[in-house]
């Protein structure tokens, strides 16, 4: 007995799979001449030969660049910019975050209602709202440059920005570098004998117990014992209007990076304070019944389990952070979609400079998912 | 205590007065009993009569809020060193097990005596083995927990608690999580140990146990002790209401 075609659940689900695909393509297809079409009335093909054309806007910071070199560079200067605003973003958001959300399950009152506080503060206001907030109301706000607040010798805060003593290497640093690299050496060697001492004790230990404190002598001694000193401080110095030297972070910058790292650490704080609360109660209790400690407990016990639940969503608030980064446009901070932007309007170019930044952005957050997932792989590669 | 007149006065376990409160609710009415060294107690009452909290309390899982408790001769207050002290002399098993899902068996086994009592790993691993051995489930020593029978599970997790050789086993309901079929495989764990002289206190519903391994039975009603008795007067001459209510409901079936 055969079952009629369009009754054979087995044939349904092929045809109707089918079926999608072709209205996909169809739709695809009817934007795709829909769009050349418009094209093609406003006088345009697609192709990216304007990229090597010269750019002739200004970027305000980033990389080396100068009005005259190509729109590719100028994308370029964007890309860094968003590359650099979002890895320290995530890096300040993670620490933030981590820190707020132990901090909401202590048993001390005052920091769980001041980590609360904080968490329902920044996790319920519009980012966009808070980056305004960050510059216009308190970056901006900041003294005139002549009337900076200087923290400690070299460190100026005022309505330009932050400024910072930079390292700058001198011939000693050769001399020292060499110190450093033994140091490497004796300390990979101490490395190993620990590991085997303990190997042989076998006992659990803090491996780099001698190789830390040993690299940390060569290296000071060394710093000391080179003639030149390797590394001199080139300080910011007020020259006309503004300063001069040293390392800034522009009020753009600044009021971006506040804002993304505060409100995302408050949504990092909530997975870590999850995280730990899905953890079994019973698990805790059963470490403390085998005699462990509450530092043993939390580290033995706890985060193994925590951290590869903390990992999928902590990943998807990386990726929020990089995407949110393109608020930047709205206080002007030169990132690739402000530098997008303004590359559309001066070419007309629209597709081609849309499709680059939703590449880029792609791409960045492929490579995060990319290395988180390897991580959580690796952690949890003993299950 | 009229059972246990002969056996010499040498208390593990000394309870006096011991109350206890979730919110309002007052769980722990004044327990005064106390436990002879290499006694069995089995402790039982309808849910909610505070019999798993008063257990729970004798290695600090629950802290009381009134009342003395001392166990081996170590009086449990928020003193950290002694609370540490305790866990370490008294051995817990869990309804649910609570097996660390990240180790393996052996190594759920090894933790607390590499970690606590600083043993070798080897050491260590000769220890959880002969125990995995006593517990009929060596083979099972390099999987996960996750891939054990329930059963198999408790017995890891009732090894787990000997490894660190405690004076006393506290059992909160060990077999309640249970298929029927693989609460005779625990209870033959837990009579073994009763019968090399572990000092032990059980709190469970298996009645047939009880009559066989204890030496006594405490009935739990509403936060108070209501019967303490020899398993032989227990269930055959009980003295209050309450309690021949309980034994002619558990026995129906």
């Amino acid at each position: 007995m055969s079952i009629p075609f369009w009754r054979d659940v087995r044939v349904l689900r092929v045809l109707l799979q089918v079926l999608f695909l072709i209205g996909i393509f169809l739709l695809a297809g009817v934007l795709y001449t829909n769009m050349l079409t418009g094209l093609s009335n406003l006088g345009l093909t697609l192709n990216l030969d304007f990229l090597g054309n010269e750019a002739g806007f200004d970027i305000s910071e980033g990389i080396e660049y100068e009005p005259s070199e190509t729109y590719l560079k100028a994308f370029w200067v964007g890309v860094v910019n968003t590359l650099k605003v979002s890895l320290i973003g995530i890096v300040c958001a993670t620490i933030l975050g981590l820190v707020v959300g132990i901090a909401r399950l202590s048993s001390n009152w005052l920091i769980r209602t001041i980590a609360a506080i904080y968490v329902e503060c920044f996790r319920n206001i519009p980012l966009l709202l808070q980056i305004l907030f960050w510059y216009t109301a308190v970056i901006l706000q900041l003294p005139r440059v002549r009337e900076s607040i200087s923290l400690f010798e070299g460190v100026f805060i005022n309505q330009r920005g932050v400024y910072l003593p930079s390292p700058e290497p001198t011939a000693g640093l050769n001399v020292w570098g060499g110190f450093l690299l033994a140091g490497l050496v004796l300390a990979v060697i101490l490395y190993i004998l620990r590991a085997k001492q303990l190997q042989r004790l076998e006992r659990p230990g803090f491996r780099a117990k001698w190789a830390l404190p040993a690299f940390l002598i060569v290296a000071v001694l060394g710093w000391f014992l080179t003639p030149e000193i390797p590394f001199t401080l080139d300080f910011p110095v007020l020259r006309g209007f503004n300063f001069v030297g040293g390392l800034s972070l522009s009020p753009e910058f600044s009021a971006l990076l506040i804002g993304l790292s505060v409100y995302t650490g408050a949504f990092i704080a909530e997975i870590v304070r999850s995280g730990i609360q899905a953890v079994a109660k019973g698990q805790r209790e059963a470490a403390r019944a085998v005699g462990l400690s509450e530092s043993q407990t939390l580290q033995l016990v706890v985060l193994p389990q925590a951290i590869p639940i903390i990992v999928p969503p902590l990943t998807s608030q990386y990726l929020n952070l990089a995407k949110n980064s393109s608020l930047a446009i709205a206080i002007g901070f030169p990132d690739v979609f402000s530098i997008g932007n303004t590359m559309m309007l001066q070419t007309g170019q629209s597709i081609p400079v849309f499709a680059m930044i939703m590449v880029s952005y792609l791409i960045m957050s492929l490579t995060t998912s990319a290395a988180m997932n390897w991580y959580n792989r690796w952690i949890t590669r003993n299950r | 205590m009229d059972h246990l007149e002969n056996a010499p006065n040498d208390p593990i376990i000394v309870c006096e007065d011991v109350h206890k409160w979730f919110d309002d609710f007052h769980v722990l009415k004044g327990i005064t009993t106390s436990f002879q060294k290499g006694e069995k107690a089995v402790i039982c009452g309808p849910s909610g009569s505070g019999k798993s909290t008063f257990i729970r309390t004798l290695n600090r899982l629950e802290e009381h809020q009134r009342g003395t408790i001392i166990v081996d001769g170590v009086e449990l207050s928020d003193d950290l060193r002694n609370i540490n002290l305790i866990r370490q002399e008294v051995g817990m098993v869990f309804q649910q097990f609570n097996l660390f899902p990240h180790l393996t068996n052996l190594q759920n086994i090894t933790l607390g005596p590499i970690r606590v009592r600083k043993m070798t790993k080897s050491e260590a691993e000769e220890i959880a083995l002969s125990l995995l051995e006593r517990v009929d489930i060596v083979d099972q020593a390099y999987k996960y927990p996750s891939e054990i029978s329930g059963g198999q599970q408790q017995r890891v997790a009732i090894a787990r608690a000997l490894a660190m050789e405690p004076k006393i086993m506290l059992f909160d309901e060990p077999t309640s999580a249970l298929d029927p079929e693989m609460i005779t495989e625990v209870l033959d764990v837990m009579r073994e140990l009763a019968r090399s002289g572990m000092t032990m206190l059980v709190v469970t519903h298996e009645m047939g146990f009880a009559r066989e391994v204890a030496d006594r039975i405490l009935f739990f009603d509403e936060g108070a002790i209501v019967e303490d008795a020899a398993p032989a007067n227990f269930f055959d001459n009980p003295q209050h209401e309450r309690t021949k209510l309980f034994i002619s409901q558990t026995l129906q079936h």
